[in-house]
């Protein structure tokens, strides 16, 4: 009986997702072949395997895909709301139904723990689904006057980070205000998409009124510029959406932009301690911080530092990694090599430049793309790894030690998406976050995502907001 | 006043100077965020335990469940048969693990003492007028004394929660210290909160270190008496509580959730608490406790079903 309590692996069975050796190009309804034949392999993270063949769109299938939308348009634009509604109502069904098959194959293709997959990623999905569902037919009392016009074809581009979940918050909002959608998935995770081409069918939908494109950066780019697109979103990279912006410039395309952040997340001396330390793990560890609004800037008020750091410290030795489709685990693979090598480069430089590095003790599997849970104390301003982000699983720890201090510091960022506030006084709650420069504040908690909460950010973490009633407008001519 | 648990050298004598001196402590302790704790509580218990962690999870819970009969009904036979079942759990397999303790009413204790003696199966009794508490200290001590003297080896006491709730921390303290002082060196002291009457998960955590502070051997969370009684929640802030007391003062607490854990799967979801919580130091009977009844039935089941690969059912387990 003195044994330690070791818990036996716990993984989830790949069996119930049939991943097809190779997929093609989602356009009016049909499964096609690339214009120019051209293919990718899509690999998982966690093992390097090759899990399919997938077709890469180019500058033909982009058109293609746009006249599919444009032609869908006008029958799927003149539906009444409570029609789209149904659709959309039975793709959230769907989503729920094929939950489990869906979250074990995002874990396959992303790498992230099938515990996040299955408890925050695919309920998410659904309820994104299921919340503009319930627009669809109230457009009119959504404050945007009597009657508001869809604006045409949208063509969206999202990342690999949450592939399936960026997919609900840019095609729900887009089908019930009545658009049709070309959507490109990031190249390494564009698997969810394709089954999410599949219960499109399943539903129904009206051919054409989603487009599925796995491909680069070049098909990316040729959606954005294709001058039958009405509306841009676009989530991911500063460096790509400031393309995007000059792309668009000077057009009649609307555009909507979820770019990079560097989130701050303050720890005053009375915080429910904790609990913070909960949520500086779940800032900045959840998705292996391959996060937009990561609280990936710890900043804590001096008085409390050595204590809330030793706190942490024993947390971070109890936090799991390794195979994503084991129940237990919390901390996954990081999505591609690309990502590992800017990850480990930045994370040099913060010891270069003379930051403390940690890590808890911790066995790295020996194929596939890791980085073990990281700790960076004695970091200033000044830092790079306190103004880049690492979108890795990298915390900056920084101290303060006057409100005043913390907010400067918290607002001291060329980025603006996400911050936290712990403490037990309420009234200092209201008072910081009133003054911080941030899309979404915290307050002891972090990330917390919910369909009705508008989600976006400010400087160069873009413009526009995603999600809730402000989430419409993005795809309305208002 | 009763002599302190608190010697000259301990690290938190200051704290006792006064109710005042206490009273800056216990709310200096950092709050609780009840909705960050519940979900931390919630997460855990969604680890898969299973296999060889889920034998070995089984067993240890067996281990550490005090077997427990308080009801006015109780009789000699009745305590009796508790104390067989006690030493052994399983008539058909005698590799099941004996429980921790039987846990009675202290005119009990000898019966109870009786029926598991040799069997490294201790005693444990509710005194100090369990589970109001609403008698005078010198009926509470009087009632220690007796199941002490009866042979108790581990005393269940109450805290008094109105005083506690009025804030008059230092009587709280005072009684429980007199307590233990009453369990001599015999006897360890497990002390009960009602957590579920202290209702605020602050009070939890101040009630926690106020019985640390006291000399509490085990802080408990409820009698099972009440509405609400152990919960993931109020368990896990209790291991951080008795986490945080030993990073402090070298001191270890045990830890013992009481009334409505009734299943397997629970009491693995508890174990998982601890093992991520306070550590695996806690993670043996003489640290972790199960205040339970029911739930040695539904372990020993699960047991057998991992033995046989088939559930078997409630008449292959004893109903005492």
């Amino acid at each position: 009986m003195a044994s330690v309590f070791a818990y036996a692996p716990a993984l989830e069975s790949r069996s119930i997702v049939d991943i097809a050796p190779s997929y093609g190009l989602f356009i009016d309804g049909e499964f096609v072949e690339a214009a120019d034949g051209k293919v990718f392999k899509t690999v998982s993270p966690s093992t390097e395997e090759v899990l399919s063949e997938v077709a890469q769109a180019g500058e033909a299938d982009v058109d293609r895909a746009v006249q599919a939308a444009r032609k869908a348009f006008e029958k799927w634009s003149a539906l009444p709301g409570s029609e789209r509604a149904k659709y959309l109502f039975r793709i959230a069904r769907i989503i729920q139904e094929r939950s489990r098959e869906l979250a074990v194959l995002e874990t396959l293709d992303n790498g992230k723990p099938i515990k996040e997959t299955r408890d925050a990623d695919l309920p998410l999905v659904a309820a994104h689904f299921f919340y503009y569902a319930g627009w669809a037919d109230k457009l009119d009392h959504a404050g945007f006057g009597a009657n508001p016009r869809p604006l045409g074809v949208a063509g969206q581009v999202i990342p690999w980070n949450f592939p399936l979940l960026m997919l609900a918050w840019k095609i729900a909002p887009a089908l019930a205000t009545g658009n049709t959608v070309v959507l490109k998935p990031a190249e390494t995770t564009p698997l969810s998409a394709l089954f999410f081409a599949d219960i499109c069918r399943q539903a129904g939908l009206p051919k054409g009124v989603v487009n599925i494109l796995p491909g680069y950066g070049g098909a990316g780019a040729a959606l954005v510029a294709h001058p039958d697109v009405n509306k841009v979103a676009f989530t991911g990279s500063t460096a790509v959406g400031k393309e995007i912006a000059r792309t668009v410039a000077g057009t009649r395309k609307k555009v909507t932009l979820e770019l990079g952040g560097k989130g701050a997340n303050i720890v005053f001396d009375d915080a429910p301690i904790d609990q913070a330390v909960e949520g500086i793990v779940n800032g900045i560890f959840f998705n292996q911080g391959q996060v937009c609004c990561a609280g990936s800037r710890l900043l804590v008020q001096e008085s409390i530092q050595e204590d809330l750091l030793e706190s942490l410290k024993r947390r971070l030795s109890t936090l799991r990694l390794g195979d994503p489709l084991d129940k237990n685990t919390d901390i996954g693979a990081i999505n591609s090599e690309e990502q590992l090598t800017r990850i480990t480069s930045l994370v040099e430089q913060g010891e270069a430049e003379g930051a403390e590095r940690w890590s808890p003790a911790c066995e790295l599997p020996e194929s596939g793309y890791w980085f073990a849970p990281t700790l960076f104390t004695n970091v200033t301003q000044a830092h790079t790894i306190a103004r880049d982000e690492i979108f890795g699983p990298v915390l900056s720890v920084l101290t303060f030690r006057t409100p005043d201090e913390a907010v400067a510091k918290a607002n001291n960022t060329p980025y603006g998406l996400s911050a936290g506030i712990w403490t037990e006084k309420g009234s200092r709650i209201l008072a910081v976050a009133n003054r911080l420069r941030a899309g979404v504040v915290w307050s002891n908690t972090f990330n917390k995502f919910d369909p009705t909460s508008p989600f976006g950010g400010y400087k160069e973490s873009g413009f526009g907001r995603e999600g809730g009633r402000h989430g419409l407008e993005a795809y309305l001519d208002v | 006043m009763p002599s302190s648990a608190l010697t000259a050298a301990h690290p938190l004598k200051d704290v006792i100077a006064s109710d005042s001196a206490l009273r800056r402590f216990l709310h200096g302790l950092p709050g609780v965020d009840a909705v960050g704790l519940e979900g931390r509580a919630a997460s855990l218990g969604t680890r898969s335990i299973k296999t060889t962690a889920k034998a070995y999870a089984i067993d240890l819970a067996i281990s550490m469940v005090d077997l427990t009969t308080l009801e006015g009904a109780d009789t000699p036979g009745k305590v009796r048969a508790l104390g067989a079942k006690a030493v052994r759990p399983d008539p058909t397999d005698r590799t099941a693990p004996t429980t921790a303790a039987v846990c009675v009413y202290p005119d009990m204790v000898a019966v109870a003492k009786e029926a598991v003696a040799g069997s490294g199966v201790k005693v444990a009794s509710v005194a100090t007028a369990f589970p109001a508490g609403r008698a005078p200290l010198t009926v509470k001590l009087a009632d220690v004394r007796e199941a002490v003297a009866a042979g108790a080896d581990e005393i269940d006491m109450v805290i008094d929660r109105g005083a506690f709730l009025s804030g008059r921390y230092l009587k709280v303290y005072d009684e429980i210290t007199a307590v233990k002082e009453a369990c001599g060196t015999s006897a360890r002291l497990k002390v009960i909160f009602e957590t579920g009457e202290l209702s605020t998960y602050d009070n939890i955590r101040r009630a926690s270190w106020l019985g640390m502070l006291a000399g509490a051997d085990f802080i408990k969370t409820s009698t099972g008496k009440v509405a609400v009684n152990a919960t993931p929640a109020n368990t896990l802030l209790m291991l951080e509580a008795v986490r945080d007391f030993r990073a402090q003062t070298g001191i270890q607490v045990g830890v013992k959730p009481a009334g409505g854990i009734r299943t397997s799967k629970d009491a693995i979801k508890f174990l998982v608490l601890v093992n991520e919580t306070a550590g695996e130091d806690w993670l043996d009977n003489h640290w972790f406790r199960f205040g339970a009844s029911s739930l040695l039935n539904d372990l020993l089941m699960q047991r057998q079903k991992l033995a046989t690969g088939r559930y078997s059912g409630p008449d292959y387990v004893t109903v005492d």
